[in-house]
């Protein structure tokens, strides 16, 4: 890869930018969405108060554990789709590990919480690496699989065996004691712990891939895994490791999600960060060092995107839509990038 | 007797929209394309089609509507992955979202509104056949347009020069790029009509099989298991049509499940066809793995079994092919 100047570098992005805002106004158009007022309602919503700032940092938490995560993986040229299953089965470990203490517990207790929480993410990445590895079974398909049948062991817990008394209804298990939800930060909705862990996460992903024979040796996997067969370097168990350190990151998120943010177990507890996670990575071209600031843009748009069916009259998946658009734009500039780059080798 | 016909007729059914994907996918990727982009393309056919159908009372041009929308997004990949070189696993998978996230947003209006659907056709003088009548008689027309589809791929992918040229770019782009073939284009073309097919599925969902649209609108899911299926299918159209009916036959026996075991919530079913998916994949796999042909190839009986039920990706499948960079 030859090295082009940053004014060159930041021009691409500016152009890949320009068009994902046109084509987010060109399909926009047929909703009657007025593009500058609603842009106005999606920043207003999600910047113009402390809390929403602190809500905003509480999308953002998650989703960094997990676009983190995923680079680990993605090094090893693998898909983990499963990080949304991942993801909930982290809080489903988390709400059991906290069903005995339901008068409340010390930090002690939030700390089990946690690791358990690492352990059930962990443990259902094993199962989508294990299907991959020894059952052939592509993990895009086994990811998306589990995703789906984690999701139905939530609503069956939730209506099942975990029922709040009396009534059972998606709006979850009975809320947590109040001495085990995570400290928050000052009188925002966001917990200093959770963005410790997020920062935590950021750091020991950039020390194992970058500082550690360990990721170097993941690298050699993805770039080639039949030498790296030949020259013993484990690839099966180091694939496994890798989805499993994903999905610990994942499950992390889960407890996050269930500690600081719903107190309590819902079907929805992952709200879809596994997935935007996915496109966060993509489009950070899996370098991590981009990883935080698209996940604040992100969050930004997640948590604005609220105030769209309230003010607008507009469905709050627009934010998801600007999300796909803005990542397809950058692969269509590279793509464009490699035409112009081939024709010019080409004359 | 007549339960087991209505069982069949209930399977056909839910396997028409199903049927339809999967064909469509099996064209693309015997071009050599992987579309990943099902499930979202499904949605926002199904919205499309409904909500086109909705306007102009028209639930055909539903039909036409969803058909150019799957066209649309196969396209979006096809130029993307083809010609830009780009991941055709990564736009797929982008394209998944965004047009999810799409069908919601564009279909927020139409949400729960009354709408026209297909109906049913009836055959003249069919439902006077005793069996048979009861499973053809009067039924929804994208059941017969997914049995046509089916004789249709099977006819064009074996016996047309047409199909062979599909196989070509797919198995080998390279000679088939050496026999004056243009590959790119031919591989579009394929994606384009591949997403068409992904379209009328779309649309088969909204306008035959769940009729309405909605947030869910309940057919969120099927795109990924049709790509399963094509896989268990071995990119043979008959095959996969097959295996399309057999997910349609657990999905229907899930509601006959239900009503055996109503301790368990109704929403656990719905994910029920998925751990059938990674399951059968892996029926599917084991059988390349190392030690399980050693079995197999001790017993002639398992070999001649095998033989039947070997499958094999088009050899070229999801592989860039840049006709500047020679043969």
């Amino acid at each position: 890869m030859n090295r082009e100047s940053l004014l060159t570098q930041t021009g691409w992005l500016i152009l890949a930018l320009l068009l994902a805002l046109a084509l987010t106004v060109i399909v926009a158009l047929p909703t009657g969405a007025p593009p500058f007022e609603t842009i106005y309602v999606l920043f207003q919503g999600s910047l113009s108060s402390w809390s929403k700032v602190g809500r905003v940092l509480a999308g953002w938490v998650p989703l960094t554990l997990c676009s983190a995560g995923l680079l680990i993986p993605f090094t090893a040229r693998l898909w983990n789709i499963g990080v949304e299953g991942q993801v909930i089965m982290g809080a489903i470990f988390c709400t059991a590990a906290l069903r005995p203490f339901d008068d409340g517990g010390s930090a002690w207790v939030i700390a089990l919480a946690l690791a358990a929480s690492v352990a059930g993410g962990a443990f259902w990445a094993l199962l989508a690496g294990l299907l991959r590895v020894f059952g052939r079974v592509h993990e895009i398909f086994s990811g998306l699989g589990l995703n789906f049948v984690a999701l139905g062991v939530t609503l069956w817990l939730i209506f099942g065996p975990w029922k709040r008394p009396g009534v059972a209804s998606m709006s979850g298990t009975e809320p947590l004691d109040i001495s085990l939800w995570l400290p928050r930060l000052a009188n925002m909705s966001v917990s200093w712990v959770g963005l410790a862990l997020a920062v935590a996460a950021l750091a020991l992903v950039y020390i194992l891939l970058h500082r550690t024979k360990w990721g170097l040796k993941l690298r050699a996997v993805g770039e080639n895994p039949k030498a790296a067969t030949l020259f013993s370097l484990g690839p099966h168990r180091r694939l496994l490791q890798a989805f499993m350190f994903c999905g610990g990151l994942a499950g992390l998120a889960g407890a996050v999600q269930v500690l600081g943010v719903y107190h309590r177990l819902l079907p929805n507890i992952s709200s879809g960060y596994g997935y935007t996670a996915l496109l966060v990575s993509m489009m950070a071209s899996f370098r991590l060092s981009l990883v935080p600031f698209i996940c604040l843009f992100f969050a930004i748009l997640n948590v604005g995107s609220i105030q769209l069916p309230l003010q607008l009259g507009l469905d709050s998946s627009l934010s998801g839509v600007i999300q796909g658009i803005m990542v397809l734009s950058l692969f269509i500039v590279q793509g464009l990038r490699l035409w112009l780059k081939q024709r010019k080798e080409a004359d | 007797m007549d339960t087991f016909a209505l069982t069949i007729a209930a399977i056909l059914m839910a396997g028409a929209p199903l049927v339809l994907a999967t064909l469509g996918e099996t064209l693309t990727e015997k071009a050599g394309i992987v579309n990943l982009s099902l499930d979202g393309s499904i949605l926002l056919a199904a919205m499309a089609a409904f909500a086109c159908s909705a306007t102009f009372d028209s639930p055909w041009l539903g039909m036409l509507a969803g058909a150019a929308v799957g066209a649309a997004i196969a396209g979006v990949l096809g130029v993307i992955g083809i010609y830009l070189g780009q991941s055709q696993l990564a736009v797929g998978f982008i394209l998944t979202l965004l047009s999810r996230d799409l069908a919601y947003f564009l279909g927020h209006n139409f949400s729960r509104q009354p709408g026209p659907d297909l109906g049913l056709w009836t055959i003249p003088g069919m439902s006077d056949v005793p069996f048979v009548g009861l499973i053809f008689g009067a039924r929804s027309p994208v059941v017969y347009m997914s049995l046509m589809a089916i004789v249709f791929c099977w006819w064009w992918m074996f016996r047309t020069e047409g199909g062979m040229r599909l196989r070509a770019v797919g198995e080998s782009p390279r000679a088939a790029f050496g026999r004056g073939i243009r590959v790119r284009l031919v591989r579009l073309y394929y994606c384009l009509a591949g997403g068409a097919l992904v379209g009328l599925a779309g649309g088969a969902y909204s306008l035959a099989v769940k009729p309405g649209w909605g947030r869910p609108q309940g057919c969120e899911g099927a795109g990924w298991i049709a790509l399963a299926i094509v896989i268990f299918g071995g990119w043979h159209p008959v095959r996969t049509a097959l295996g399309a009916f057999f997910f349609a036959a657990l999905q229907v026996s899930g509601i006959h499940l239900q009503e055996i075991f109503p301790s368990i919530p109704a929403p656990v079913f719905q994910v029920a066809p998925f751990p059938m998916m990674i399951l059968t994949l892996l029926a599917v796999n084991m059988g390349r793995m190392g030690w399980i042909q050693d079995i197999i190839r001790r017993h002639p009986f398992l070999k001649s079994l095998s033989k039947g039920w070997s499958i094999e990706a088009p050899a070229a499948l999801g592989q860039d092919f840049n006709p500047k960079k020679g043969l």
